[in-house]
C-alpha cells in the first residue's frame, strides 16, 4: 500500500519536473548545428559548386546511396553532371561529409524529410544544392588545388610559386 | 633452393632468382617495399631511393647498412631487414622530401585512388606537410586528344622518360629543364609521336600523364564493371580490362598475360574502346520493307522474319574476321559449311592461309610476343610494323638489343642495372635486317634495309634461304648488291635464336612463302628460328581455320545461281570486295540480312539489320596472329535488343525450322559443339572454366567490393532496386557479391591488393615478379608445328617453290601497294573520337622521281584507276617507296577493299574533279 502510494507521489512530482519531449510539430525544437540530417551540397565563398565529383562520397556510403557522374567545364573545373541520393536507403551516419575532401557535402539539422512517395526521396542535385557555403565558410578547393581552372592561372593558388620557365639555364 | 634471411626470417628463393635485384625478389616474395623508378619492363636505376632496405654483412652483424634493394643482387645467404627503424625513417624521409612539391589535388585527379604515390605514402606513414613554403608549379602541355598533361603532380622518378625513349623508342618527348625544375615533356605543345604514349598513363606512379578519354566521362577505378577481355583492333591479341559504368564503356586499361601484352597496349588498342559508345549504335532490330526506310521492330519479329527467308529459298552466309570463333561457327551450321564464305578480302584470306600451312607444316614454331623479345637476330620482310602490328615493335625493339645486354653481361653487369647496361651497349644493336617497301618507324633500329616492290622482297628472302641451305629453290638473276646483302643476312641469321617476320602488309604470298623456306633453312641448319606473322584482323586465323570459301566465291555464286539471301555476319562488304563485287551483291541478291554493330555502307543497304554485340557487350573467343585461342568475356549488359551474333543465329535455327530447339542457348554450348565439330578446335573450351564453375560456391564478381551507388544508380528511374543482369555464358556475375578472393587469372578483370590500388598490386598475382600469373591462363596454342620439332637429321624438308618474277616496272602503269595506318585502316576504332582525330587522310604517294616524271607537285590532286575504281587524291611525295611503285592508304572509311597490289593508271586530276572514290 505503501509503495503503491510512493509511487503515485512521484508520478504526481514529474508533473512538474523537466519536460525532454516537446508536442511536436505544434513546437520545433532547435538542433545543433551538427546533427545529422538532410544532405546537401554547398557552394563556395565565391559562389562555384564546392563539390568536384570525386566521387569519395560515394565510396564511403555504407548503403551505396549516392551515385554522381563526373564532368568538367571548359576551363577545366571539375563538377557534378548529374548528383543523386537516394534518401529512401540513407542512414544519415554522416561518413559522406567525412569522406569530402572540399566541404562540398554536408548533413544539415533539417529531418522532416518524410514524403508520401518513395519516389521523392530522390534528391538529384538540383534538390541537393543549395547557395550558401554551409559550415565551412571560408574553404575554396580550387584556390589551394594545383590545376588551372577559369579565373585561376597556374602558380596563382595559395602557397603557389609562379610557374617555372623550363627553358632557363639561370640556377 | 637458395634462401635470403628477411628481418631474421629465412625464405627460399628460386635458383634462378639468385642474381635479381633484391626489390624483384622481395615483392616475389609478398613484401611491401615501397619503389618509384623500378619497373619489371625497364628495371633499375635506383634514382627515387624510395625502396631502402638494410643489409647486413653476417649474421653477427648488427649494424648494417642502408643499401637501395633495387640495386642489390640477391644472393643465397644474405641477410637483409626490410622493417629495422632506421630504414623505415629513411623510407618515410624521402617520401617526404618527393611530396614537398606534389599538389593538394587528388580529388580532381584520374589517377586518384589507383595511385601508386598514394599506396606508397600511405605505406611509408608520411601523413602531414611540414615544408613551410610555397609549392612550384608547372604549366602543362597539350599533347593530343588522348593523353592529358598535368606536370604539378611529378615526382621525378623518370620513368615516363625510360618508356617513351628507350622502351617505344619515341623522341618528341623527354626530359627538360635542370636543379629543382625538372620537366617531362615535349619541347612544344603537339600530339605525341609514339604510338605506345597511352602507356605512360600507366607507367606514370602518379597523375601526371591521363587518360583524356576518360576524362569526358570519368569513373573511379572502383566504380567500373570490367571483365577479362581481348583487344579487337588488330590481329595481336593483346590482353585488355574494359571497364564500364552507367551502360557505356568507360576505358581499356592493359591485362597482364605474359606470353603475350607483358604491360602495354598500343594506341589504337587502349582508345578505340569508344566505338562501343557511339551515338550511332545499331541498338534495335531493323527491318526495310518496299523499299522504305529502315524501321525498327522487335526482337520476335526480326527472327521470325530471317527464319522465313531461310525457310523460303536458298540462302548463304558471309562469316568476319573481326567476329569471334562462335559467330563465324553459327553461321556455317545455320547455311550449311557449304555455303558458308571468310568475309574477308580474298587476298588477305589466302595469305592467312598460306601461314597457316606453313606453321602446319613446320617445323618453325610461331612466336609470342614474349618469345620475340628473347630472339636476337631478326629479318622482317615487307613489314610496316608500326601500323600493322604495334605491339610487336616493343618486342623488336627489345630483341635488337639482346646481343649487345649478352655483350655487357660478359662485363659481370647484371642483367637489372638498366643504366649501367645503357652506358656499356651505347647504340650498339643486334643484327635487324628488312626488306620493306619504303621508310619505316622502325629505320632507326635496322643494321640495314632494303626498299623494293613486294616481289622483289619475296626474292631477297628466297635467295636468303637458298644460301642458307642450297637445297631450297635459286633464285635467278638477283643483282650483284642484293646477293651480298642477302649473304649477310644469311650469316647473321644462323645464330642462336633468329626471328623472321613476315605478313600481309604487302598483299603478297611469295613473301610468306620466303619466309617460311628461311625459318625452315635455319631450323635444318640447326638455328631455333620462329616465325611471327601479322595478321590483318583480330581473329583472322581462327576463321582460316575453318572450311569456307572465298569472297570472290560468294559474289561468283550469287552473280551465277539464284540465291535468294545472304546473311552477313559483322563484315562490311564495301571494305571487303571490289566495287564491282560490292555491286553485283547488291544488284542480285533478293535479301540482305546484315548483323552488325555500327551502321555501315552494307547495313545501308539491308533489308534486315540484326543489331549485334561489341567485344565489350558479348563473350567469344579470338585466334591471334601467333594461333593463340583467347576468350574474351561480356562486361555488361547492353541496352536494347544488342546480343552476341551467334545467339541471333541459334534463334534463327529455330525460326527457320533448322532445329527443335535453340542448339547454342550459352556459351558452354556453343563452344561444345564447336568443338565437336571443328577438331582443330578441340581444345578451345577449356580456354576457361565453363560458366558452372564456382569458387567456395561463389561466382566471380565483375564489380569491385568498393563499387558504389548500388541503390542509386537506377533510383531516377526506379525505386525498386534491380537484380543484377542474368549471365548464363560465363562464371562471372554483375555484381559486386561472389568471390572476394584472387580468381584463376583467366576471370581476373581487376588488380587490387590491400595496400595496392594502383595497377602495381599486379605483383600480388603473379607467380613471381614479371613471370607468369597465379593459375595462369594464357591463352591455348591451337597450332603447333605437324611432329613438334624434330632434331635437325630428321628434318626432311620441303621448301616452297614459285620464287615470283623480279618487279619490272610498266610504262604507264603504277604497282599500287597499300599503306596501313595504326590510326585509320581499323574499321571500328575509327568510330572513336580520339583516334578519329588523329586517323590519316586519303592520299596517293609517289617518290620524288615518278612525281617529277608526272610533273605532279606535293598536295596536287591526282585520279588514279584501279580495277573498278577511280579515286581522286591529294599527292604525297614520301622517299623509300621503289620507283614505279604508289602507296594507297588502305581501309580508310570510305576506301573500297580493293584486291591490293594491282596495278592502275595515274593522271593529274581534271579541274572540278571530285576528291574521293567512284566506280569506273
Amino acid at each position: 500500500m505503501l509503495s503503491i502510494l510512493r509511487t503515485i507521489w512521484r508520478v504526481f512530482l514529474h508533473m512538474f519536473a523537466h519536460r525532454p519531449t516537446v508536442p511536436y510539430p505544434e513546437k520545433q525544437r532547435v538542433l545543433p548545428p551538427r546533427a545529422r540530417g538532410r544532405i546537401v551540397l554547398t557552394r563556395d565563398p565565391d559562389g562555384g559548386e564546392r563539390c568536384v565529383a570525386c566521387y569519395l562520397c560515394a565510396a564511403a556510403c555504407p548503403v551505396d546511396c549516392i551515385a554522381l557522374q563526373a564532368t568538367q567545364d571548359e576551363t577545366g573545373r571539375r563538377y557534378p553532371e548529374f548528383f543523386r541520393i537516394n534518401f529512401s536507403r540513407c542512414i544519415f551516419c554522416g561518413l559522406c561529409e567525412e569522406a569530402c575532401p572540399t566541404y562540398a557535402i554536408q548533413l544539415t539539422p533539417d529531418y522532416e524529410m518524410a514524403e508520401c512517395k518513395r519516389t521523392s526521396m530522390v534528391y538529384e542535385k538540383e534538390d541537393l544544392l543549395i547557395d550558401g557555403v554551409g559550415k565551412h565558410h571560408q574553404y575554396n578547393f580550387y584556390r589551394v588545388c594545383g590545376v588551372a581552372i577559369g579565373g585561376k592561372d597556374k602558380g596563382q593558388a595559395l602557397e603557389e610559386q609562379p610557374p617555372e620557365d623550363v627553358k632557363t639555364l639561370m640556377p | 633452393m637458395a634462401v635470403l634471411y628477411v628481418d631474421n626470417q629465412p625464405h627460399e628463393i628460386r635458383p634462378h632468382e639468385v642474381g635479381k635485384n633484391l626489390l624483384k625478389v622481395c615483392l616475389g616474395l609478398g613484401f611491401n617495399i615501397p619503389y618509384f623508378c623500378w619497373h619489371p619492363a625497364f628495371q633499375s636505376v635506383g634514382a627515387c631511393r624510395q625502396c631502402a632496405i638494410k643489409l647486413f654483412k653476417d649474421e653477427h652483424d648488427t649494424k648494417g647498412k642502408i643499401v637501395m634493394s633495387c640495386m642489390v643482387s640477391a644472393k643465397d645467404g644474405m641477410r637483409i631487414s626490410i622493417d629495422d627503424p632506421e630504414a623505415i625513417e629513411f623510407r618515410a624521409r624521402v617520401i617526404e622530401w618527393l611530396m614537398l612539391n606534389h599538389p593538394h589535388d587528388c580529388p580532381v585527379c584520374d589517377e586518384g585512388g589507383e595511385c601508386h604515390l598514394q599506396d606508397m605514402t600511405v605505406m611509408t606513414g608520411h601523413t602531414y606537410r611540414r615544408n613551410r613554403f610555397a609549392k612550384r608549379s608547372f604549366r602543362n602541355q597539350d599533347m593530343g586528344p588522348l593523353v592529358a598533361h598535368e606536370m604539378n603532380r611529378c615526382i621525378q622518378c623518370y620513368r615516363c622518360a625510360r618508356f617513351y625513349r628507350h622502351s617505344a623508342g619515341g623522341r618528341d618527348f623527354g626530359v627538360m629543364g635542370w636543379h629543382d625544375r625538372v620537366f617531362f615533356g615535349r619541347f612544344e605543345d603537339g600530339v605525341l609521336q609514339s604510338e605506345f604514349a597511352g602507356n605512360l598513363v600507366e607507367v606514370c606512379p602518379t597523375g601526371v600523364f591521363t587518360d583524356k578519354t576518360q576524362a569526358r566521362h570519368f569513373t573511379r577505378k572502383w566504380d567500373l564493371q570490367t571483365a577479362p577481355s581481348v583487344c579487337v583492333h588488330c590481329g595481336l591479341g593483346c590482353n585488355t580490362i574494359p571497364g564500364e559504368r552507367y551502360g557505356s564503356l568507360r576505358r581499356i586499361r592493359n591485362r597482364y598475360n605474359h606470353r603475350v601484352n607483358g604491360y602495354f597496349l598500343c594506341d589504337r588498342g587502349r582508345y578505340g574502346y569508344e566505338f562501343v559508345n557511339s551515338p550511332h549504335r545499331i541498338r534495335q532490330p531493323l527491318l526495310r520493307e518496299n523499299q522504305a526506310a529502315l524501321r525498327p521492330i522487335s526482337a520476335q519479329a526480326a527472327i521470325t522474319h530471317l527464319g522465313n527467308l531461310l525457310h523460303s529459298g536458298r540462302a548463304i552466309g558471309i562469316g568476319s574476321p573481326r567476329a569471334s570463333l562462335e559467330t563465324n561457327y553459327a553461321l556455317a551450321k545455320l547455311v550449311g559449311a557449304e555455303n558458308f564464305y571468310h568475309g574477308m578480302p580474298t587476298k588477305h584470306l589466302r595469305i592467312v592461309r598460306a601461314m597457316l600451312d606453313v606453321l602446319k607444316r613446320g617445323p618453325a614454331p610461331s612466336a609470342s610476343l614474349h618469345d620475340m623479345e628473347k630472339c636476337n637476330t631478326i629479318f622482317m620482310m615487307g613489314e610496316d610494323i608500326h601500323n600493322v602490328g604495334p605491339l610487336m615493335v616493343l618486342s623488336l625493339r627489345q630483341a635488337v638489343l639482346q646481343k649487345p645486354i649478352a655483350e655487357a653481361a660478359k662485363l659481370h653487369i647484371s642483367d637489372f642495372e638498366d643504366a649501367v647496361i645503357r652506358e656499356a651497349i651505347q647504340q650498339e644493336k643486334g643484327p635487324f635486317f628488312t626488306g620493306v617497301p619504303g621508310f619505316t618507324k622502325l629505320d632507326d633500329q635496322v643494321t640495314q634495309a632494303y626498299r623494293g616492290a613486294p616481289h622483289d622482297i619475296a626474292r631477297l628472302g628466297f635467295a636468303v634461304a637458298h644460301m642458307i641451305d642450297p637445297a631450297a629453290p635459286a633464285v635467278e638473276d638477283l643483282p650483284v648488291e642484293r646477293v651480298q646483302f642477302a649473304q649477310r643476312i644469311a650469316k647473321a641469321l644462323q645464330d642462336k635464336k633468329p626471328l623472321i617476320v613476315a605478313g600481309y602488309n604487302c598483299g603478297s604470298e611469295s613473301i610468306v612463302r620466303a619466309s617460311a623456306n628461311v625459318a625452315w633453312a635455319l631450323r635444318k641448319k640447326g638455328f631455333a628460328a620462329h616465325l611471327a606473322y601479322t595478321v590483318p584482323e583480330c581473329n583472322s586465323m581462327g576463321t582460316a581455320l575453318m572450311d569456307g570459301g572465298e569472297i570472290d566465291d560468294a559474289v561468283q555464286a550469287i552473280a551465277s545461281n539464284g540465291i535468294d539471301t545472304l546473311i552477313v555476319a559483322e563484315s562490311n562488304l564495301y571494305r571487303q570486295l571490289s566495287l564491282s563485287g560490292f555491286d553485283t551483291i547488291l544488284r542480285r541478291i533478293k535479301h540482305l540480312v546484315v548483323l552488325d554493330c555500327l551502321p555501315n555502307e552494307t547495313t545501308a543497304w539491308a533489308e534486315l539489320v540484326l543489331p549485334a554485340a561489341t567485344f565489350a557487350e558479348g563473350s567469344g573467343t579470338l585466334v591471334n596472329n601467333e594461333c593463340r585461342a583467347q576468350r574474351f568475356y561480356q562486361v555488361f549488359s547492353p541496352a536494347g535488343d544488342v546480343r552476341e551474333s551467334w545467339k541471333w543465329l541459334s534463334a534463327a535455327m529455330v525460326a527457320s525450322g533448322r532445329a527443335q530447339s535453340e542448339p547454342w542457348p550459352d556459351l558452354d554450348a556453343v563452344l561444345a559443339a564447336l568443338a565437336r565439330d571443328i577438331p582443330v578446335f578441340a581444345k578451345v573450351p577449356g580456354i576457361t572454366p565453363p560458366s558452372s564453375f564456382r569458387l567456395m560456391g561463389m561466382p566471380v564478381p565483375r564489380e569491385s567490393h568498393r563499387f558504389s551507388g548500388r541503390t542509386a544508380i537506377d533510383a531516377d528511374q526506379t525505386i525498386h532496386e534491380r537484380p543484377p543482369e542474368p549471365d548464363a555464358d560465363t562464371p562471372l556475375r554483375h555484381s559486386m557479391e561472389g568471390y572476394p578472393l584472387q580468381p584463376p587469372a583467366s576471370l581476373l578483370g581487376r588488380y587490387w591488393a590491400p595496400g595496392w590500388n594502383s595497377d602495381h598490386a599486379l605483383n600480388k598475382f603473379q607467380q613471381e615478379i614479371d613471370g607468369p600469373l597465379r593459375e595462369d591462363a594464357p591463352g591455348v596454342r591451337l597450332v603447333e608445328p605437324s611432329g613438334g620439332q624434330p632434331s635437325a637429321e630428321a628434318l626432311n624438308i620441303e621448301y616452297l617453290g614459285l620464287v615470283p618474277p623480279a618487279f619490272q616496272r610498266r610504262a604507264e602503269e603504277w604497282l599500287v601497294i597499300p599503306a596501313y595506318h595504326i590510326f585509320g585502316s581499323d574499321e571500328l576504332s575509327m568510330h572513336s573520337p580520339g583516334i578519329a582525330e588523329l586517323a590519316a587522310k586519303p592520299y596517293l604517294q609517289l617518290n620524288q622521281a615518278d612525281a617529277d616524271s608526272l610533273g605532279a607537285t606535293p598536295g596536287q590532286l591526282m585520279t588514279m584507276t584501279v580495277e573498278s575504281a577511280v579515286c581522286t587524291f591529294p599527292l604525297k611525295v614520301g622517299p623509300g617507296l621503289p620507283d614505279g611503285v604508289v602507296a594507297i592508304p588502305f581501309g580508310l572509311p570510305g576506301l573500297p577493299g580493293v584486291a591490293l597490289p594491282a596495278w592502275g593508271k595515274i593522271r593529274p586530276a581534271q579541274p572540278g574533279e571530285p576528291t574521293g572514290v567512284r566506280q569506273a
